[in-house]
């Protein structure tokens, strides 16, 4: 498979960032704490970047991408898509979710696809019609088209949230470890499946994992995030080639592990 | 030590690769369930069949006691729900008995909804249903019937009165656990697509609540049906002709044990229609369906 994105695209406006992430502090209350996700995070996605936010539980990851979404502000920084503050959750950044119950289990799979394109009231009924047959197509499910969620498996059920996303054509796909609760066949699977569309689509996504591995294998762009408060570690270009996806997964690994050991070497 | 590690190895075997058999070959992989097995399935029948055999004890039981007086027979009651629906006496009292509930009933579930959509939508909504629930949710409909005969007179307003006060508080309890049930991941998805207010309400919160909703609504249905008779027997007759309670009160005033009887098993049997037919109807069109209840 090769990736056009690991060579500089010639279109014009990739210039200016899409999505632009400044000095971000994310912080949330639960019933007794309140905890700072992330501290001060920079980062910028351009078009047709596959972004990934890579780190460990507890650095935030998820937090940003809901910021990103609109779903939780910052408490300092800013966060632009094309140059416009966020302000609300919004249509033009689609989520998929890790979990199976993003599908509404009272619509069929041809209807989820098109929820968002009517609640959002961006299309006529026959053109949303039009766009997710046109989107499930593409994740190979038009035998399903007429069947309700819970009788699709966790695969299928993800490729009905990705062709949902992306028949909106959102600015930037936002996706929060949609293959983390697939089992690891399914989930070496979507990652091509995924790849295809993108050199199909050209969409522009925000991938979290906590996977090296998904990691390279998704992105073309990695931003690695310490934990406790999240905070960037390190920002790379992810590399493909078997020798240098074995040696980037060695180098990322180091980066994330080595304050553990020091830590571990420094306790008496 | 390397001679005892070595000792624990695992024999090495020869590797081999197979094809495997073309599933036809194989012979039965799924056959047809035999008719008995498939009827037993179908729970009406089932449920028909255990109706059966409380019908065959109750007669059994009345014609060993022989006391029309006391406890007439299935075939009696039968005959007397015969006659009283020929005559068009019965029917005419469950219309007007039904016509009130629904009434009642409508009423309370769109206050219930309103209540609902207040206390989802604001915190002080969500302490008002809290706290009116847990007020008003214990104290039986019919407590209320002295104080609607007082505010709204002899009629249907304070049948009505109490009928609402038995279907709200279960309906909203219901519902509002129904809502704050729906998990995150669909309500992000559902502002995630610009849903707010009432929109997302009704769109997002009341099909993914509907289980709950349903339940409500059987609750708050089985509660105004019994509030309805029980107030009906209380002061009977409004508007001329009475409802079954009033027909069930005057038949034992005349000791017509058997007409008492009949009342009663309409009000069972009405009951059975709206649980078995209706609102069964309506699950298997949308939660069943849709694999949010088994």
């Amino acid at each position: 498979m090769a990736l056009a994105a690991d060579s500089p695209a010639p279109a014009a406006d990739t210039a200016a960032p899409l999505l632009e992430v400044e000095g971000v502090t994310l912080q949330y209350k639960t019933r007794q704490h309140l905890v700072t996700a992330t501290y001060r995070v920079d980062f910028r996605v351009y078009r047709g970047d596959r972004f990934i936010l890579l780190g460990p539980s507890g650095c935030g990851k998820s937090s940003l991408l809901k910021g990103v979404g609109g779903f939780l502000k910052p408490v300092e920084g800013s966060i632009r898509l094309n140059g416009r503050a966020i302000e609300r959750p919004g249509p033009d950044r689609m989520m998929v979710f890790q979990e199976f119950d993003q599908l509404l289990p009272w619509k069929t799979v041809k209807q989820n696809v098109m929820f968002p394109m009517l609640a959002s009231r961006r299309c006529s009924a026959r053109e949303a019609a039009e766009r997710a047959m046109a989107y499930i197509a593409k994740v190979g499910l038009e035998k399903f088209c007429d069947i309700y969620p819970h009788m699709l498996s966790g695969g299928m059920k993800q490729r009905v949230a990705i062709a949902r996303a992306m028949a909106m054509e959102p600015a930037i796909l936002l996706m929060d470890e949609p293959f983390a609760s697939l089992d690891a066949l399914t989930r070496r699977k979507m990652q091509d499946e995924l790849l295809l569309l993108w050199e199909d689509i050209r969409f522009t996504m925000l991938f979290v994992t906590h996977s090296i591995e998904e990691a390279i294998i998704v992105g073309n762009r990695i931003l690695v995030l310490s934990p406790h408060p999240g905070q960037v570690k390190a920002e790379i270009n992810s590399d493909r080639s078997p020798d240098g996806a074995a040696s980037l997964q060695r180098r990322i690994r180091r980066m994330l592990f080595a304050e553990e050991v020091e830590a571990a070497g420094a306790s008496p | 030590m390397s001679a005892g590690r070595a000792a624990l190895l695992p024999p090495s075997r020869p590797e081999f690769e197979r094809e495997t058999l073309d599933a036809r070959n194989i012979g039965e992989i799924e056959r047809p369930l035999s008719l008995l097995e498939r009827l037993g399935n179908i729970a009406a029948l089932r449920r028909l069949l255990l109706l059966v055999l409380l019908a065959a004890v109750w007669q059994a039981y009345a014609s060993w006691l022989d006391n029309p007086l006391i406890f007439p027979t299935f075939a009696d009651t039968v005959a007397a729900l015969v006659k009283g629906v020929a005559s068009g006496e019965l029917v005419a009292r469950t219309v007007t008995s039904i016509k009130v509930l629904v009434m009642g009933y409508a009423a309370g579930v769109a206050a219930a909804a309103l209540l609902t959509g207040f206390a989802v939508s604001t915190r002080i909504g969500t302490d008002l249903l809290t706290t009116l629930t847990a007020m008003f949710n214990p104290l039986p409909a019919i407590a209320l019937l002295p104080l609607g005969l007082l505010w709204f007179g002899l009629g249907n307003p304070s049948l009505i009165f109490v009928l609402i006060h038995s279907v709200l508080w279960a309906v909203s309890l219901n519902t509002f656990s129904g809502f704050l049930a729906v998990s995150q991941t669909l309500r992000m998805a559902g502002h995630n697509y610009g849903l707010r207010g009432l929109r997302y309400v009704a769109r997002i919160l009341v099909p993914a609540a509907l289980p709950a909703i349903l339940t409500g609504l059987k609750v708050g249905w089985a509660f105004a049906w019994r509030t309805l008779i029980a107030a009906e027997l209380v002061f009977g007759v409004s508007s001329g002709s009475g409802g079954l309670g009033w027909f069930i009160y005057e038949n034992k005033n005349e000791l017509e044990t058997a007409n008492v009887f009949a009342g009663l098993f309409t009000v069972i049997m009405i009951g059975l229609v709206v649980e078995s037919v209706v609102f069964r109807a309506v699950e298997n069109g949308t939660v069943r369906k849709w694999g949010m209840q088994q």
